[in-house]
């Protein structure tokens, strides 16, 4: 363990391939959360799937793989993508998801056009050209740092200096517009920092599987919190610890590509996310549904003994046996009901095996049939 | 003519703090608050609007009314430049629309945001203030107060730090409420603001659309209850993708003009307790000559 903290330090080659890693899931995961709650996630897919074209053809032209040629071309192919989604939901009459499905494939299958034909017309200066495919993380050196982090920054002081804007962009665009502020302009500039947030990811994770950068850091830190800044912080976060674990782990076990390593990492947080989050995790909102049922059922069952009880000129002296709740129609689980009842000293087993209700539980009856089910805890968050 | 409308005078018009200088005292005396000539919006081929002319006094609250389809919200969405117009001219106080966006408030349908939004309902109040605190300002104390007191107003102050998919769909109605007022507008349009909320939200509501009328603002509501046409508002206008009627609730909100707006279905004129006598037409037999007037 302590190794690999000292290697992360002093170890050039995991040092560059964990900055960068890191840095790109901090970028891809902040501007994924815009790209979610926008209900665009594919836009994402479908721009780094598109950028495929655009690399290869900047190496094509430039004969450069230097990594700012490369990610301009990059950026140019992606952003044309988005923008032909856009024109062709705007224009034509098919919707959104076929318009994403059909810029995609048709991008993509241009890239791997212009790559075989790369590989044969430029020999052994293209090699390395498909590690965009699916990442590869070792490849990166300084310059792709630099490049990563300059571009990265600007994204990111971008989104700070605009936020209210873009935040409103992202939850009602038509006020957006009443207010008259430039709704097109911002949403092609919030586009824009999508597509540079996807191109810095490609060497690493690849066009296939950057998608999962945007979209899984945001649903797991939508799981944790209610405000717009802490989820884009949070999934910042996500896709940073991802980055890097990416990077550590697969500098420890041999073979293993980090581009796929850090998708497992930040799907793993997502799950964890999705199961375990306090309010709207899975297991949570089960344990709550249980917990509302068997108040539910509590509440029955007493006010069933209550309204039998009631008949009787000493309530508290007037067991019934459980048959006669049961024909009364209490739901399931009566027995654990009457224990939990027993437990709150509400009811009590007479030596015959019958329930009866103690004054407490008379007291509680009445008030419940009178004022009503026990209100749910009042969950209040913040 | 404006003056005749406006029970309330428009002499505090002027004074009403928001004013955004291009209007000068005399526009705002004579112009109408919303002036639509010639509107025509399509989708398509298919026109939704057809050729509207409005001139609305300031300080009237109006009801657009109309079947289903009738083109109300985009007649709405097209003065407020959300849908693209296919012709026509939009003045706001004898100005461009374009020139006078700061004066005019919004209330869109509440159902046309993702409520399940990361965000409290104070931050969305405070969104009615982003117009105003241009670029690169954050919104701090004094825009906290504003939408506190806005969020009073509308009776929503407990909730400000709630999370807005907590929200029933009344209170989701006053926070979009509360976040016009903080606009400060002298012009609102509200898009069925009492679509699906409880009797004492649409008191509440009526109760602060005859407050902003008493200061001297116009509002244009999108409305669906006819019965209660005559109690809130005004004026009405009676709309189905062309203008059948529009004016002052007495003088156009009767039988002959719902009929031409709404076909044969009129079973809805159960009027009772109105101010002119409505002839007891209940069981009024569909009238299908007059049908062609009106594009399904």
């Amino acid at each position: 363990m302590t190794q690999i903290l000292i290697d992360l330090v002093t170890d050039y080659t995991l040092r560059t391939v964990a900055l960068g890693s890191a840095a790109l899931g901090l970028v891809s995961g902040a501007l994924g959360c815009f790209a979610v709650l926008r209900r665009q996630s594919l836009l994402g897919d479908a721009i780094s799937h598109a950028a495929l074209p655009g690399i290869v053809l900047a190496f094509l032209l430039t004969g450069s793989k230097t990594p700012l040629v490369l990610v301009l071309g990059a950026a140019l192919a992606g952003w044309a993508a988005a923008l032909l989604v856009m024109l062709v939901v705007k224009t034509t009459r098919i919707k959104p998801d076929a318009a994403l499905g059909l810029v995609l494939s048709t991008f993509f299958g241009f890239g791997l056009l212009l790559m075989s034909i790369a590989q044969r017309s430029a020999g052994a200066a293209q090699a390395g050209l498909d590690r965009f495919l699916f990442g590869q993380a070792a490849s990166l050196v300084g310059s792709d740092l630099v490049t990563m982090a300059v571009l990265g920054g600007v994204v990111l002081i971008l989104l700070l200096v605009l936020w209210k804007e873009l935040k409103l962009l992202a939850f009602d665009p038509d006020f957006l517009v009443a207010l008259g502020l430039p709704v097109r302009s911002l949403d092609v500039l919030l586009t824009t920092l999508l597509v540079v947030a996807i191109v810095i990811g490609l060497q690493t994770v690849g066009v296939v599987l950057m998608s999962a950068m945007l979209i899984a850091p945001a649903a797991a830190a939508r799981q944790w919190t209610d405000r717009l800044g802490r989820m884009v912080l949070l999934a910042g976060l996500f896709g940073a610890l991802s980055g890097l674990c990416g990077a550590v782990l697969s500098s420890i076990v041999p073979h293993l590509p980090t581009g796929p390593t850090i998708v497992l990492c930040v799907t793993t947080l997502t799950v964890v996310s999705l199961l375990g989050a306090p309010h709207r995790g899975l297991i949570a909102v089960w344990l709550r549904q249980q917990r509302g049922r068997r108040r539910l059922q509590r509440d029955a069952v007493l006010a069933d003994l209550y309204h039998l009880a009631a008949q009787h000129a000493q309530p508290d002296r007037a067991p019934h046996s459980a048959r006669v709740l049961r024909a009364m129609g209490t739901p399931a689980g009566l027995n654990r009901t009457l224990a939990h009842l027993t437990g709150e000293g509400l009811v009590r087993r007479t030596s015959d095996g019958r329930w009866r209700l103690t004054l407490a539980g008379v007291a509680a009856g009445r008030r419940l049939v009178t004022e009503g089910p026990t209100p749910a805890d009042r969950e209040d968050r913040s | 003519m404006t003056d005749a409308h406006s029970p309330h005078g428009p002499d505090d018009l002027p004074r009403s703090g928001n004013q955004q200088g291009s209007i000068d005292a005399v526009d705002a005396v004579t112009a109408p608050a919303v002036e639509v000539t010639d509107l025509t919006v399509a989708y398509g081929e298919r026109p939704v609007l057809w050729d509207i002319d409005l001139a609305l006094p300031a300080g009237q609250l109006m009801a657009i009314l109309g079947p289903n389809g009738a083109g109300k919200t985009t007649l709405i969405k097209a003065i407020l430049g959300l849908v693209t117009p296919v012709a026509g001219q939009i003045l706001i106080h004898g100005q461009p629309y374009a020139q006078q966006r700061r004066l005019v408030g919004y209330v869109p349908q509440r159902g046309s945001v993702d409520w399940d939004f990361p965000t409290t309902v104070l931050d969305v109040v405070t969104m009615g203030l982003y117009g105003t605190l241009g670029w690169l300002r954050r919104p701090g104390r004094r825009e906290k107060v504003q939408a506190e007191a806005a969020l009073a107003k509308v009776g929503m102050s407990a909730f400000a730090n709630r999370q807005i998919s907590q929200l029933s769909g009344g209170q989701q109605q006053r926070v979009f409420l509360a976040r016009a007022l903080v606009q400060d507008a002298r012009i609102y349009f509200m898009d069925e603001p009492f679509q699906g909320v409880d009797a004492k939200t649409e008191r509440a509501i009526v109760a602060l659309l005859k407050e902003l009328r008493s200061q001297g603002r116009t509002v244009i509501v999108v409305h669906h209850d006819l019965q209660t046409v005559p109690e809130y508002f005004d004026w009405a206008m009676l709309l189905n993708i062309r203008r059948i009627a529009c004016g002052p609730v007495a003088e156009v909100f009767n039988d002959e003009n719902l009929r031409l707006t709404y076909g044969g279905r009129v079973e809805f004129l159960q009027r009772k307790s109105q101010p002119q006598p409505a002839p007891p037409e209940r069981d009024e037999p569909p009238v299908g000559h007059y049908g062609g007037h009106i594009q399904p």
